[in-house]
């Protein structure tokens, strides 16, 4: 419904309700463990949430240590601003109506008995449930979502695990599943979220809607949205270019495929599959279009850590040489372009490494690096005038080794205690360097290795998360994310946005 | 839905701007070999109409004739093709040009997007390698640039087999007039430019279909 995004103050409040409440009631609260009522106020209560809790519970029992009351009527107006409802559908318009009366302005209704049981009942309920919150004024998103999370409000309103770290990336999802892979992510990576809402059946507030409240919250730097169904496909498009002017946007399109072609008279139909005509609305509207859940996140993690490149102009820097040439190739197959070494560059480099480094790009620097080196090159190519990225590959190969020799049987006899003390310390210093060096020049820099994944206490992926980036799990998914940041760069300039 | 015929089709189109071969529009031979004479030979002959979508599967386009009697003959043969269903037919007199790069646009109604426009690598493959891109109607010049952009055969929009590179801004202008057509005409289904030959860098439409709603 177009209707429902933040157009006014007084529905931007009502956003604010649902991710910033003052006060947060949980009704329908239930004594077992197993159930949505129960694991709702758990998970708010367990996540650190810091405004008051209330709870309903049919028998007013104490639910978590929260005494609950069997009716709202009982409880206090003016310090609850979201209602969590965790009770049958048929019993949700009183709720709805006792609930505006304590002033309560956002509602997530978990509850399912909705749309999504594909009955005319179930539509009936949900036009009426939808039509109600509109005459009370109150945002009603779901039914049959999963939650609402909100790091900054350390509000884990959700009937599901995880509680994401705190960050700038706003998701927004028409399948709660993929709010929790992404909030796996967030864990994983330690790039964190600001705001995650599961849609539901998306009754009143859609997709859009949630982004459009994210284009203007100072907590959120880039979208990340997965949808199924767009319903009025040109609206839809509309909508997030207008979005996308002020705030990048990574969606992932489920069903693409579904349809294929259709049957149609002229040539240009016969070539129109539905994913085709998604993907250029995509590329029309400034929209980042991922493949997999996966590369989205990679993406909107970049997004939400490193500045957008001025240029396609990308620096390759490896300790070693086989990253680079696979890297170079994934390169060739984007609109990035490995640029080669301008002279003054290479003169500077030959400055501090033996002379059997690369002395080309990528700059592989063949184990011919000492202490200060790997700092100083990215530094190096970093501020060249002519490069507008790097990415920075290799690390961690020592403080692998260090963990091998900690765990060994020598430990921490035979100088090895002091060793591993030392690479440890480098390859978390290179980590810190790659951050600093893009901070200094405004320019990405991306880290990239499988210890990410492989071994992500290692000091180097650590190292990493402690800067508060993304450490690629390879360097195709660091040239895949650049690519995206270098679309969305060109899409603003040739529109005179950047 | 309601085909228009070839010359109605361009009619239509080249109003926008969609650029297509001077051409005569003509109903008997005699007429036709005049037409030939003043755009100068080779020509091509097509029989044309509104019930007419499919000339090359029926064998209604005549292609290089090089001299009035063989335009007189295919005109003959051509006029004694038609047949009742295919309604009031003319013949369709066009220079016969040459290229060795073409493409492919349109119009496209989605259901679920609306109107769309297309650019593509045309010819007898072009179906089969699909490099195509589409963007929702209208669109802006900067729009019309990143679907050429989107084209993965760029070598093909190079200079060529002696041709030179292909006028992008040319292309982008066809993309724009179809995209304006389509705003216009709220009655358009669909249009096919195929091919869009490229003539000496230029695209030219030599052949058009408009589906009407």
């Amino acid at each position: 419904m177009a209707g429902a995004g933040p157009g006014t103050d007084a529905d931007t409040d009502r956003f604010r309700a649902l991710f910033e409440p003052r006060g947060v009631l949980v009704a329908g609260a239930s004594t077992h463990p197993g159930k949505f009522g129960f694991v709702s106020l758990h998970n708010i209560l367990a996540c650190g949430y810091e405004g008051k809790v209330f709870a309903t519970n049919r028998d007013g029992a104490e639910v978590l240590g929260v005494r609950s009351v069997a009716e709202v009527d009982d409880l206090p107006g003016g310090e609850i601003d979201l209602v969590f409802v965790c009770t049958p559908a048929s019993s949700n318009a009183d709720l709805l109506r006792a609930c505006a009366k304590k002033g309560i302005t956002a509602a997530f209704i978990a509850s399912a008995g909705y749309g999504e049981m594909q009955t005319d009942e179930g539509r009936q309920a949900e036009a009426e449930l939808v039509a109600l919150a509109d005459d009370l004024g109150i945002l009603l998103a779901g039914p049959n979502g999963q939650g609402v999370v909100s790091p900054p409000a350390k509000l884990c309103a959700q009937i599901v695990a995880p509680f994401p770290p705190r960050g700038h990336i706003g998701i927004a999802s028409q399948s709660g599943n993929f709010v929790s892979s992404f909030e796996n992510y967030a864990q994983l990576t330690g790039v964190g979220v600001s705001r995650a809402v599961s849609a539901g059946n998306a009754a009143a507030v859609t997709v859009p809607d949630y982004l459009e409240y994210y284009a203007d919250d100072p907590e959120t730097r880039v979208a990340l949205a997965y949808v199924e169904s767009v319903g009025d496909g040109w609206d839809f498009v509309q909508r997030l270019r207008h979005i996308a002017a002020r705030l990048p946007i990574v969606l992932v399109k489920g069903g693409a495929s579904v349809g294929g072609k259709r049957a149609a008279a002229s040539h240009t139909g016969a070539l129109a599959s539905d994913d085709r005509v998604f993907d250029g609305a995509c590329r029309q509207a400034g929209v980042s279009r991922a493949g997999t859940i996966e590369q989205a996140y990679d993406i909107a993690a970049t997004f939400a850590t490193q500045p957008l490149p001025q240029g396609n102009r990308v620096v390759v820097v490896s300790t070693a040489g086989g990253w680079g040439v696979v890297t170079a190739d994934a390169l060739a197959r984007t609109g990035l372009e490995l640029i080669g070494l301008p002279d003054d560059l290479r003169a500077a480099i030959d400055a501090e490494l033996p002379p059997r480094w690369s002395r080309n790009n990528p700059i592989d620097m063949a184990g011919g690096e000492t202490r200060d080196t790997v700092p100083k090159v990215l530094e190096l190519a970093a501020s060249h005038p002519d490069v507008d990225a790097v990415i920075f590959l290799g690390m961690g190969i020592q403080a692998n080794q260090a963990k091998l020799m900690r765990e060994g049987p020598f430990w921490p006899d035979h100088g090895l205690e002091r060793i591993v003390a030392y690479h440890e310390r480098q390859d978390a210093r290179f980590a810190e360097a790659a951050a600093s060096v893009s901070e200094a020049t405004g320019k990405p820099v991306l880290s990239a290795t499988e210890l990410a994944i492989t071994s992500p206490g290692n000091a180097a992926p650590a190292g990493v998360r402690v800067s508060g980036r993304l450490c690629y799990a390879s360097a195709n998914r660091a040239v895949t994310a650049l690519d995206h940041l270098w679309r969305r760069s060109r899409w603003l300039q040739r529109r005179g946005l950047a | 839905m309601p085909t228009l015929s070839e010359a109605a089709s361009k009619e239509l189109l080249g109003a926008f701007g969609v650029p297509f071969p001077p051409e005569r529009v003509v109903g008997s031979t005699d007429e036709a070999v005049a037409a030939a004479d003043d755009l100068g030979y080779p020509v091509v002959v097509k029989l044309g109409g509104a019930g007419i979508a499919h000339k090359t599967e029926r064998g209604l386009v005549r292609l290089g004739l090089g001299s009035a009697e063989q335009v007189r003959d295919a005109g003959t043969e051509l006029l004694g093709a038609g047949t009742p269903d295919d309604g009031d037919v003319h013949l369709l007199v066009a220079p016969m040009l040459r290229a060795s790069r073409e493409l492919i646009a349109g119009l496209h109604r989605d259901p679920q997007f609306g109107m769309t426009v297309m650019l593509g690598v045309g010819g007898i493959v072009a179906e089969a390698v699909a490099d195509v891109t589409f963007r929702l109607v209208p669109i802006e010049p900067v729009d019309a640039e990143e679907m050429i952009d989107d084209l993965a055969l760029q070598a093909l929009l190079g200079e060529f087999r002696g041709e030179p590179a292909v006028d992008r801004t040319a292309v982008a202008d066809v993309l724009l007039a179809l995209s304006q057509a389509a705003t216009a005409r709220g009655d358009l289904a669909s249009a096919d430019l195929n091919p869009l030959l490229i003539v000496g860098g230029r695209p030219v439409a030599v052949d058009a279909l408009v589906e009407l709603r």
